[in-house]
């Protein structure tokens, strides 16, 4: 890992080690915008890390972007930072300024209408996350993407099983201006599965650590439930889960990074996917009882897991698509496809 | 918090090593296309010892020892592309591979000089063959309760018990056998030595084990009254123990592991075709998504042997997530894609999902059974 990217991350971390408890984010939960969190994130350049400096960002590359966000990940971090990145490199790969603030994107989901005739957009883009916060609203369309003001739309607000927002946004007649960009639509859908890919990944590393330490502290039967064979293999499934997912997820950083990831991503999304529903399945049962409450934190990753698997596809979807793939290459090219690096 | 480096941290080739691949996969297509070998799944049980001379002639084998020992002093990561191309090939190998993956690294560690000078040169020339004599009828994953002794004698040891499951012991030259050299104590992991055992030495009866496939891959060994030599003492008398665990850190580390049922998963491919409906898609996209998953987590190892680190912990998870994918691919590969599907032309397929499926049950045993792995995970996780 080279210098900048640890400098950023350890900054990324510690911020998040102060600021980003368990209150927090339930406050977040509860409607609450955690100003004070985004606030101390954007000062330090993080919102932005992976937009060139002439476009308004920090100047990192789009590797760093990624391994920021698997360290919010890591937190559960409750504000737009995945967004805002892919906000950021749509408006930047189209050559467009990025502006300060939380920023969000659309469409997340495929098959959501939009049109543009003589510049007005029209459409409904469903379960956008954090629409209502957003200072900014970047939607990919067929030959670009254009940046829409929040205010000029409707936007009925919803939320999605992990406690954060997933919004309804009403586009009827919103004055844009497209900024060119091939394949924006693909462009955002491949780099949002990374991006969940990735935070995934983070959680799982969270949800790892928080369960080892449980299952060393809780005693039964007049020992800690660590000692319990059963428990140490279920354990050990954890962690080659949590670990096949941050190979996944960092592969593919490696892979983008070099300017490739097709199959790479459609691997990491569909591999952190299917870790995620094994560990949270884990992770509870080793928790017992407390798990299951509000009170004990486990549940700020694990709904989170729950809902960042089907976005962007599921592995139903990018477990298809590789699939394809592959196929396609032949059976006789597999080896040749599964070694190369992007 | 935990000893054991989950993070995996991609690690890429240099062209040096991407160079290596060009000319191991020349070689294993001149191989192909001469028609010496046909790609096996289990082949690291199949051995050709004409195969390993001329891939240690081609300067394949022992490529990470030392130039003054006859190698390359190439990388463990120059070694892994070659391993796993020949993995991925189902290339012959069953011969040379226990020389090549521990029995010289062993020696390079703990052999005498007269001992590097006597095996190493033959090993790289593909022409000596090493098997694994740990395992025993009562002593299976609890390794240190093994009962085969050897009591010393005038100018040697004399060997007397029983080793069992011992791949390719029939085709070897030479056993590494992990022996008592005094009795068990409360220090369980005392008193253990290995020994370099000619198999063609006199009190050594070699039988065939046949495995559930019907092959005759591994045996049984008994020994009576076995003369080994002081010179084949391999490292120090007591040390047995110490020594076997570095080797089992090899053992685990390689490609071989999340590549035994690959070719079945090629012919997968290969049944349903270019343009497979959804289901097959999904199937053969999540075992794909595996499949380089455990690539890059098995290069990363790699990596961190090139560096210098012995990451045991890491390699046992590595394995254990490798050799439950790799039970997997029949299972999966019969449910989407029945072997009665095809129009009878199938052969090729329902062959290789016989031989995935009758072999599947061993992954999980050799070399740690899933559940000593697990333990090990347990233990760099701080659990026990
Ligand atoms: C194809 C093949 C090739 C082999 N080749 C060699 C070779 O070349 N040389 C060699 O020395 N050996 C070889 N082996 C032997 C192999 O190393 C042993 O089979 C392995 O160590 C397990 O020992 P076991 O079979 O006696 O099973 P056991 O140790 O009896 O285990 C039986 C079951 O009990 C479980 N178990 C045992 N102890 C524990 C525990 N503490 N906690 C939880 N579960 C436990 C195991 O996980 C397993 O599920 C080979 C085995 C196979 C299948």
């Amino acid at each position: 890992m080279n210098e900048l990217r640890t400098m950023i991350l350890d900054t990324a971390d510690r911020i998040f080690r102060d600021k980003c408890d368990q209150t927090l984010i339930d406050a977040a939960e509860g409607g609450e915008w955690p100003a004070d969190l985004w606030q101390t994130v954007e000062d330090a350049g993080l919102a932005v890390a992976a937009v060139p400096e002439e476009q308004g960002g920090a100047g990192g590359t789009i590797g760093d972007g990624l391994a920021l966000l698997k360290v919010a990940g890591r937190y559960a971090a409750p504000l737009p930072l995945a967004e805002t990145f892919l906000a950021g490199h749509l408006l930047a790969q189209a050559g467009a300024s990025v502006p300060a603030g939380p920023l969000t994107v659309a469409p997340v989901h495929r098959g959501d209408p939009f049109d543009v005739p003589g510049g007005a957009l029209h459409g409904v883009a469903s379960k956008v996350p954090w629409a209502a916060q957003a200072v900014g609203l970047v939607v990919a369309l067929p030959d670009g993407v254009a940046l829409v003001d929040p205010a000029d739309c409707r936007i009925e607000p919803g939320s999605a099983v992990s406690g954060d927002p997933r919004d309804t946004v009403i586009f009827d007649g919103a004055a844009v201006k497209v900024h060119a960009l091939d394949d924006a639509p693909e462009r955002l859908w491949r780099l949002g599965a990374l991006t969940r890919s990735v935070q995934m990944a983070g959680a799982l590393e969270a949800i790892l650590d928080m369960t080892t330490q449980y299952v060393k502290d809780r005693v039964q039967f007049g020992r800690p439930i660590a000692k319990f064979q059963a428990v140490q293999q279920s354990l050990a499934v954890l962690a080659g889960q949590t670990a096949a997912a941050s190979a996944a997820a960092e592969n593919a950083i490696a892979a983008v990074e070099a300017g490739g990831g097709e199959a790479q991503i459609a691997v990491a999304k569909a591999r952190c996917g299917e870790a995620a529903s094994s560990a949270a399945e884990i992770a509870h049962q080793a928790h017992g009882a407390i798990g299951f409450t509000h009170e004990y934190a486990l549940h700020q990753f694990t709904r989170r897991l729950w809902t960042w698997r089907d976005e962007f596809g599921g592995e139903p979807y990018w477990q298809g698509e590789l699939g394809r793939m592959v196929a396609k290459a032949g059976a006789d090219n597999l080896w040749a496809f599964a070694t190369r690096s992007s | 918090m935990t000893d054991l480096s989950l993070t995996f941290e991609p690690r890429a080739l240099a062209p040096e090593q991407e160079a290596i691949r060009d000319e191991i996969r020349a070689f294993l297509k001149d191989e192909y296309d001469r028609g010496t070998f046909a790609r096996a799944q289990e082949a690291m049980a199949k051995h050709d010892f004409g195969f390993s001379e001329r891939l240690g002639a081609a300067g394949f084998i022992g490529m990470t020892w030392p130039e003054e020992f006859g190698g390359r002093g190439l990388s463990f990561l120059d070694r892994y592309v070659v391993t796993e191309e020949l993995m991925a090939a189902g290339a012959p190998c069953g011969a040379h591979w226990v020389a090549d993956r521990q029995s010289g690294p062993l020696l390079i560690r703990y052999g005498t000089p007269e001992q590097r000078e006597r095996f190493l040169p033959e090993i790289i020339a593909g022409k000596c063959y090493f098997c694994i004599g740990m395992s025993e009828p009562d002593s299976g994953s609890d390794l240190a309760s093994i009962r085969t002794t050897a009591k010393k004698v005038d100018g040697g040891w004399l060997v007397n018990g029983t080793k069992l499951w011992t791949s390719n012991a029939h085709v070897s030259d030479y056993m590494i056998a992990l022996v008592r050299t005094e009795p068990p104590s409360d220090d369980r992991h005392a008193g253990m030595s290995q020994m370099l055992i000619d198999l063609k030495s006199d009190g050594i009866d070699i039988q065939p084990v046949k495995n559930l496939a019907g092959h005759h891959h591994f045996n049984q060994e008994m020994f009576t009254d076995c003369f080994v030599p002081d010179d084949m003492v391999v490292g120090t008398v007591g040390n047995g123990w110490e020594q076997v665990m570095s080797e089992l850190a090899y053992e685990r580390s390689g490609p071989e592991r999340f590549l035994s049922t690959f070719q079945m998963l090629v012919e997968l491919v290969r049944a349903v075709g270019p343009d497979p409906d959804e289901i097959e898609a999904r199937a053969i996209g999540r075992l794909t998504s595996h499949l380089m998953t455990l690539r890059n987590m098995a290069l990363t190892v790699a990596g961190q042997l090139t560096d210098g680190e012995l990451p045991a912990t890491e390699a046992a998870l590595v394995k254990d997530l490798s050799t439950n994918f790799c039970k997997e691919i029949p299972e999966v590969a019969r449910l989407v894609y029945p072997p009665d599907a095809g129009a009878g032309d199938n052969m090729k397929y329902e062959e290789a999902l016989a031989t995935a499926t009758l072999y599947a049950p061993s992954f999980t045993i050799q070399g740690g059974t899933r559940e000593i792995l697990r333990g090990m995970i347990a233990r760099g996780l701080g659990l026990r």
